[in-house]
């Protein structure tokens, strides 16, 4: 053990063995808390390999970790919160700094939070700082999710993270409603109001969910502590467990990278946590904290003072949740007023309780399945740990788009009152118009995306075939006029063969194997809607057989004829079947 | 670069297997370890050396500079410059702490500022240090690391399987299924007692959601001055007015479903399905909570009668019977019966006829 040769009084118990004396005060430092702690752990080999870890580069990798230092701000912030809020719904009559609010009455939450914000030195700063983590924290979430699923990083081997992603995503959302209605200021009071009255809509156990959650009637005396342990404790404790898990497995099964040159399913390129990934994370985090204490300090956010404390019969126009809220917010004001009063006795209040549920449960259900259904119908069992680059997963990415532009309806309706008073449009205009948009605006970003997307694989394809345009025109002997293009470089070239790796297409219907069967995984109703799904989802512009090493090769492929070129992804015709399978790594 | 050979496969999953060139073989060689043995000894190198092997020093893989150290050697001064920087701003945030008190609002503002300031200043210049430092300090690599197929081989699985079997059968359980069930039994209602023990968290709805604190007699008073009101305070038709049973005005459960609006029409302005009988020289009184999920209906447009939710936008038609006009509320908001008592204030008839607010199960 050469790192412990200089030190052997220090390592006592441990093993020593000769080496080559050790020089300089840091190898002096690191053998001795080296051997301490090794002697202990039998770290060094495991440790090694830590620091060499390779963690690969791209700008979109960055988006998991604004989350992650986002959740840390709001950890430090909140405990900061806590030292000084009281979650208390016992009534007060305020007599504090805030002089327009003197002799109101309100609940002793609200008048901490006055205390913190105008009593507590760094009070303002430190709740403005929390609300704007969290609300960067969603916002983060969402960007990864969605760079998740365009890049298909869900993938096998990595479904389990995508499933604790979903889960976290939903979690997020729980805490940041709780977190902003302890407060208990007129606006978060309309929220929990709200909540409360989607709750008992709920079919037969309704009313009873919400007296248990409230403790009686709304809005009771018991609210605010209840989500506050919740806030504080049940979910933070969570929310930590998951994304421990949610960072284990992303280290364990490595990184996904970014198609490019050398990088294969069977390596990982990049940079070495120690100490490159070190410095560069540690200034992400950095950055990270700067930009919301930025936030912070100039721009002002849930200024509770200016809403008064929460009366029930009060309320002011212009109400907003939190932005991760307001597509709920949207399905409620969208919903028609269709409701049943009288089932059996009963009252089946469909307005409030579908828009309540089924946009957020249609979306993390589907969400949390697609995994295990692209799987289905690609019958692909294979790892993936390159990533898609969208455009090469062109109904994939027009689903994915189709479901933000749902989304996006859902969310601008939320605000839909602002919209109208903003760009002087009928209030119930905009209402009526989101009803009809719901339907129409994912069907068309649909399309749109996929027409896209294949626009984009041709000019890729163009780009392989002719090379870059240099902008060069050269006069031949003949007398023709040519423009000079360049072959693309290898970089660019690996980028742009990243689709080799593509889902095996299912076989197509007569295509039977040598004995004139066909593959019985097309059989059936079952297996019939497997294969049109298969269809749809490998819909895409053929690659070039070979290399397709710039100029002259691969000339008139898929050219010429682009409608056909367009659907065929199980035209076998195209590609060798051999090259299907093809380590990605030998064709770059 | 480190590129290891196909045997990587074989090797146990652990994290990482960044194999330095020279070639460590030993997990493929060495007999498998069984736990509780003491590792050979050369198996316990620290940092750098590979046991007996340690005498071929690994080449780097990280070069130990920068290509070109003239601009290394300015970025250095940058990063310096940055950190010194962020520490300024550090001592300022300590000192504005000292310096600024608060306890007003333009306190507040000046400290909030002072404060938050120079935290943006010392996070943002650690970091922008630090990105100068790797991009232009560290000499740039690019290391590949193996991956290795991540499913077990299958004696892996086999052995795996094996062992979870041989516990199973040690333990009995798969062989004796009085066991086996009635440990499934006790747990069962063990599961279930959690969930009974929630049940106190509130009491049970009961008829509470269809009543309201108004009773034949209350006046009506306006929340703040809690002056109850006369039919000859509305001289014109005009405004919506909010008002409260009289006596309720600290109890917000009473007021979550008593709060009630009334608005005073011209003669002739009210019509079916108002019950006129419930109104007083054209003044009419509706439930103030939203039938949708319970906001308070807060804006009144006078000249077209509209009663608005500001949440979600419910509308109903004041002059007749709040009916709903657009919006996703279902029903109209609950008439409250008013008349005069004998001073000639507003008061109730008796409750809402039906229950006021959102909808419920039981609501019927």
């Amino acid at each position: 053990m050469n790192m412990a040769s200089d030190t052997p009084g220090t390592a006592g118990e441990g093993p020593v063995v000769e080496g080559p004396v050790v020089e300089g005060s840091v190898d002096k430092a690191l053998a001795g808390v080296g051997t301490f702690i090794d002697d202990r752990f039998h770290a060094a080999k495991g440790f090694r390999t830590l620091l060499r870890k390779v963690f690969p580069d791209h700008w979109s990798f960055l988006l998991g970790e604004i989350a992650l230092y986002s959740f840390i701000i709001l950890l430090l912030s909140g405990t900061f919160l806590t030292l000084f809020f009281q979650p208390s719904m016992t009534q007060v009559v305020y007599h504090g700094t805030y002089t327009r609010l003197d002799g109101v009455r309100m609940s002793e939450a609200y008048a901490s939070t006055l205390n913190i914000s105008f009593d507590v030195r760094g009070g303002l700063l430190m709740r403005q700082i929390h609300h704007w983590a969290a609300d960067l924290f969603m916002a983060a979430i969402m960007a990864h999710m969605i760079r998740i699923f365009f890049t298909g990083a869900y993938r096998k081997p990595r479904e389990f993270n995508w499933l604790i992603g979903i889960v976290l995503f939903t979690l997020g959302m729980l805490e940041g409603l709780f977190g902003y209605s302890l407060p208990d200021d007129l606006l978060s009071g309309a929220g929990l109001r709200i909540l409360e009255g989607v709750i008992q809509s709920l079919p037969i156990v309704g009313t009873y969910l919400a007296f248990f959650l409230f403790g009686g009637a709304f809005p009771g005396d018991v609210i605010i502590p209840r989500l506050y342990i919740i806030h504080v404790l049940l979910i933070p404790g969570l929310l930590l467990g998951l994304i421990t898990a949610h960072l284990f497995f992303m280290f364990h099964q490595k990184h996904t990278q970014m198609p490019g040159k050398g990088h294969t399913n069977q390596n990982v390129v990049g940079q070495p946590l120690y100490p490159y990934f070190m410095a560069k994370t540690g200034a992400f985090f950095f950055f990270t904290f700067g930009v919301i204490a930025l936030l912070a300090t100039f721009a002002q956010i849930n200024p509770i003072w200016l809403y008064g404390p929460f009366t029930p019969i009060a309320i002011s126009s212009g109400s907003q949740p939190d932005f991760y809220m307001g597509m709920l917010e949207g399905a409620l004001r969208m919903f028609p007023s269709w409701s049943t009063e009288d089932v059996l006795g009963h009252t089946l209040a469909w307005n409030v309780f579908i828009p309540g549920l089924l946009p957020l449960g249609l979306l993390f259900t589907g969400a949390a399945l697609w995994p295990f259904i692209e799987r289905w119908i690609l019958r692909d069992q294979r790892e993936h740990h390159v990533n898609d680059r969208p455009r090469n997963a062109p109904t994939r990415t027009a689903i994915g788009i189709a479901v933000i532009a749902a989304y996006g309806v859902f969310w601008l309706e939320g605000a839909n009152d602002v919209i109208a008073d903003h760009f002087d449009i009928p209030l119930y205009e905009t209402t009526e118009i989101a009803r009809y948009a719901i339907f129409i605006v994912p069907v068309v970003a649909y399309i749109l995306t996929k027409r896209i997307c294949l626009g984009l694989q041709r000019k890729d394809l163009h780009l392989l075939e002719h090379g870059v345009e240099t902008g060069i025109i050269r006069q031949l002997p003949d007398g023709e006029y040519i423009e000079e293009t360049r072959p693309v470089d290898e970089e660019a070239r690996a980028v742009l063969l990243a689709r080799r790796e593509e889902p095996l297409p299912l076989p197509g219907p007569g295509e039977d194997d040598e004995n004139g069967v066909p593959d019985p995984t097309t059989r059936g109703a079952v297996g019939k809607l497997r294969l049109r799904l298969n269809r749809v989802l490998t819909e895409s512009v053929p690659l070039p057989v070979g290399n397709g090493n710039g100029h002259g090769n691969g000339h008139g492929n898929g050219h010429g004829e682009p409608e056909r070129a367009a659907v065929t992804a199980g035209d076998t015709g195209e590609l060798p079947a051999g090259t299907r399978d093809d380590d990605p790594s030998e064709t770059a | 670069m480190s590129e290891t050979g196909g045997h990587s496969h074989d090797l146990p999953h652990g994290d990482g297997d960044v194999a330095a060139p020279g070639g460590e073989e030993e997990p493929a060689r060495t007999p498998h370890r069984v736990i509780g043995t003491p590792p050979p000894a050369e198996a316990r190198t620290l940092l750098g050396g590979q046991g007996a092997e340690a005498a071929v020093p690994a080449p780097r893989e990280l070069p130990a500079d920068p290509p070109d150290l003239a601009s290394a050697k300015r970025a250095e001064k940058v990063v310096a410059a940055f950190f010194i920087l962020s520490m300024l701003a550090s001592i300022g945030f300590i000192a504005a702490y000292i310096g600024l008190r608060v306890h007003s609002v333009d306190a507040v503002l000046r400290s909030n500022l002072a404060l938050g300031t120079s935290m943006t200043v010392a996070f943002l210049a650690l970091g922008f240090g630090a990105v100068i430092w790797v991009r232009r300090l560290m000499p740039d690599v690019e290391l590949t690391e193996q991956r290795h197929v991540l499913a077990s081989s299958e004696q892996d699985r086999k052995a795996f399987a094996e062992t979870f079997k041989e516990g199973a059968d040690a333990s009995q359980f798969t062989k004796r299924p009085i066991l086996r069930r009635t440990l499934i039994a006790a747990t069962l209602p063990l599961g279930l007692a959690p969930v009974v023990l929630l049940r106190d968290m509130g009491p049970l709805p009961g008829t509470s959601l269809r009543h309201t604190v108004w009773r034949k007699g209350t006046r009506l008073v306006i929340p703040d001055t809690l002056r109850p009101l006369r039919p000859a305070d509305f001289d014109s038709p005009g405004g919506m007015i909010t008002v409260i049973p009289e006596g309720y005005q600290d109890d917000d459960e009473a007021l979550a479903k008593a709060a009630t609006i009334i608005i005073k029409f011209a003669p002739g302005q009210l019509q079916a399905p108002t019950v006129m009988n419930w109104t007083v020289q054209n003044i009419v009184a509706y439930s103030k909570i939203c039938t949708h999920v319970g906001c308070p209906v807060a804006l009144y447009e006078q000249t077209t009668h509209h009663i608005l939710c500001p949440c979600h936008q419910s509308t109903f038609l004041a002059t007749e019977g709040a009916a709903v006009l657009f919006g996703p509320a279902s029903r109209p908001l609950p008439q409250l019966p008013i008349t005069t008592n004998a001073e000639g204030y507003l008061v109730a008839q008796s409750d809402f006829h039906e229950p006021v607010g959102p909808s419920f199960w039981e609501r019927g």
